[in-house]
């Protein structure tokens, strides 16, 4: 077999609940390895995509494929693929190790080599002291431990995660994030991670397609999706976003000039489409804070300062240019006052190069 | 330590031991003397005269003698006779196959009640528990009516060449259970409907993308979550079919002599109270006996028991 063969492969998946479309002609390709997040609110179609490749669930229309093999006949228990569910759904009646050895039973694996497995996946999780007890003895983080040791055990081709973390508080959420990272990589397993959590995403995934009422909205790497969010949903749900309507007024070789609310900005020449009414998109931690006193100069606005969050390491500003309201994030680089309170004058920098345009 | 003596908060109020005891006691009191004088110590009234002698009109009186459980195991009068462990046997028999029929068939019903659309779960439990608005023996004889010879089922059974025609289907041992499981049904749909409600069926899944096949994710992920409610509907069918006797008389032809009729006799026309209680004492040990062995191979499985 081809080493580029997709290690899971959907194409043209249809389900619907109803008349509510939960998967809408979905197709995508997931490497072999890769760290491959679903990201989207709930009721986006996510969790059904997952259950579809697990086999828990069945497309109404459309393919899956799994290592290359059509899967559609395949039943749930004799697909090389393992789940970690939102719930943990550990078996309430078996130890710990029993459940870890769960999957190895089905399969018929011999008993040293049962032991063996578990007690190594069991050390690779850090819950060796947990061996004997209930899953009703243990807390929400060792319950999510249980749950991936249960599945990787397994050694599938492709480990299916819904919302793993979602039960966790913040704190743990944090350093499960690292360790389930640290554990993809060292397993070289495929994961496809579930998540509505955009900094998760952000933060783990090799590749994160974000989804929309059934449809993947974008596909890419953390990077390309938060620096070149396409539409004003994607700018919206990874991280926040300025959003100022515009109008072109001139192109040129070097660059555009657009109208918008706050006035004209320079726009990079290579970003604005034909037509002429546009969005603008900028992050708020590209919007630089400047005193009143710098006001001249392409793509400067003046801005008053209308709420301020002071947030620790860096401080959140809405500010006000006429209609437009915008919001800026620095850096708490200086010890003691950044300078611009409420109510104070400001001029806002929107530089060229952080200001996109969505195609919608 | 200091809180020991203040004793225990409850409801956000501190009580000391006396106003906790006086709690207690207006909680629980009526229950415990409810239980008290009218099981426990009854029973144990009946423990001590079965350890008694039958006097010449009916009565009892000293001395303390085990003759009572002698007689009873088989070394009687005439010699060694079998007749009353056979008649507790037989009981124990008719108690355990009642429980086992009833369990094969309410697994499925408890099953498909519980996947009835809310409108309909009401109405098919209002249904399972008909049965338990009529009194026993009209059911029972309903029975006869419905297995005489000219009735529709015995029509089906004499075509299918289970029976001759003109012979009815009772009494036989299968009208028997017809009957037993007939009663006792609604005793283990009940508890088990309710457990079935109240499966995790992400477990089910978890087990099946684990690599359990139907029959295994029954077993492993399944069963074990039903386990409280089916030893409890055990439980209750168990107990009262090993004492039934009215319906292996009215269904099985009167010609066998059940625990329950055993007893009653001795305390009726024999009037023998000491051997009448001697009967009940062994016919609730074995009962518990066997409540015990279950449920030391419940908890020895890792099970919860009830």
């Amino acid at each position: 077999m081809a080493t580029d063969t997709p290690a899971i492969e959907v194409e043209n998946l249809v389900r619907h609940f109803g008349d509510v479309f939960a998967l809408d002609h979905i197709s995508v390709q997931i490497r072999k390895g890769e760290f491959f997040s679903l990201l989207g609110p709930s009721g986006c179609g996510k969790t059904t995509l997952l259950r579809i490749v697990g086999g828990l669930d069945i497309p109404d229309e459309g393919v899956v494929r799994i290592g290359g093999v059509d899967a559609r006949e395949i039943p749930a228990h004799k697909r090389p693929v393992n789940t970690v569910f939102q719930s943990y759904a550990l078996f309430p009646h078996l130890t710990v190790r029993d459940n870890i050895a769960f999957g190895l039973r089905m399969k018929n694996v011999a008993k040293p080599d049962i032991i063996d497995r578990v007690n190594r996946v069991m050390d690779m999780v850090e819950i060796p002291k947990l061996a004997a007890r209930k899953p009703a003895q243990l807390s929400g983080g060792q319950k999510q431990r249980v749950a991936l040791a249960r599945a990787i055990v397994n050694e599938p081709m492709c480990l299916l995660l819904d919302e793993p973390l979602g039960a966790l508080d913040l704190k743990l959420r944090k350093q499960l994030q690292i360790e389930l990272l640290q554990l993809q990589r060292r397993l070289g397993i495929t994961f496809i991670y579930v998540t509505h959590d955009q900094e998760e995403a952000l933060v783990m995934s090799d590749r994160i397609a974000v989804m929309s009422a059934g449809k993947i909205v974008q596909l890419g790497d953390s990077e390309e999706l938060y620096e070149h969010p396409r539409t004003r949903y994607v700018s919206q749900f990874l991280g926040s976003c300025n959003l100022l309507d515009a109008t072109v007024r001139q192109r040129g070789a070097t660059g555009g000039v657009v109208d918008t609310l706050v006035g004209e900005l320079q726009v990079e020449s290579g970003k604005l489409p034909d037509r002429d009414k546009l969005t603008l998109a900028i992050r708020p931690e590209k919007v630089t804070l400047l005193p009143a006193s710098d006001g001249t100069g392409q793509n400067r606005v003046r801005v008053k300062v209308e709420e301020l969050l002071y947030i620790g390491s860096e401080t959140h500003y809405v500010l006000r240019a006429g209609e437009q309201r915008l919001t800026a994030e620095a850096m708490n680089v200086k010890v003691g006052s950044q300078g611009f309170d409420i109510g104070a004058e400001a001029v806002a920098y929107l530089p060229a190069a952080g200001l996109l345009v969505l195609d919608d | 330590m200091e809180n020991d003596r203040k004793g225990e908060v409850q409801f956000g109020e501190q009580l000391t031991a006396r106003s906790h005891l006086a709690r207690s006691a207006m909680t629980s009191g009526p229950g415990i003397f409810w239980v008290s004088f009218f099981l426990l110590l009854p029973l144990i009234w009946i423990g001590v005269i079965s350890f008694l002698t039958r006097t010449e009109v009916g009565g009892y009186e000293r001395p303390f003698t085990y003759e009572n459980y002698s007689r009873f195991i088989g070394f009687g009068f005439f010699g060694f006779d079998m007749l009353y462990p056979q008649i507790i046997l037989r009981s124990l028999v008719l108690g355990t196959g009642t429980a086992l029929l009833c369990m094969v068939t309410a697994m499925p019903l408890a099953f498909f009640i519980a996947g009835l659309p809310a409108r309909f779960k009401n109405l098919a439990l209002t249904l399972v528990l008909i049965p338990f608005w009529t009194n026993l023996l009209i059911r029972t004889y309903a029975w006869q009516i419905l297995l005489a010879p000219e009735s529709p089922l015995t029509r089906l059974a004499v075509l299918l060449h289970f029976t001759e025609a003109g012979l009815p289907l009772y009494p036989s041992a299968m009208a028997i259970y017809i009957g037993m499981v007939c009663d006792y049904l609604p005793f283990l749909v009940l508890p088990l409907y309710a457990s079935v409600e109240k499966i995790d069926w992400s477990i089910a899944e978890a087990a099946s993308d684990l690599g359990a096949d139907g029959p295994r994710v029954f077993w492993h992920a399944i069963l074990p979550q039903v386990t409280p409610g089916l030893v409890a509907g055990i439980i209750l069918v168990l107990i009262p079919a090993t004492g039934q006797f009215v319906i292996p008389d009215l269904l099985g032809g009167a010609k066998t002599v059940m625990l329950g009729n055993a007893i009653q006799q001795q305390f009726q026309q024999s009037r023998d109270w000491p051997f009448g209680s001697a009967i009940t004492f062994v016919g609730m040990g074995a009962v518990m006996l066997g409540l015990w062995a279950y449920a030391r191979a419940a908890g020895e499985k890792g099970g919860e028991i009830i």
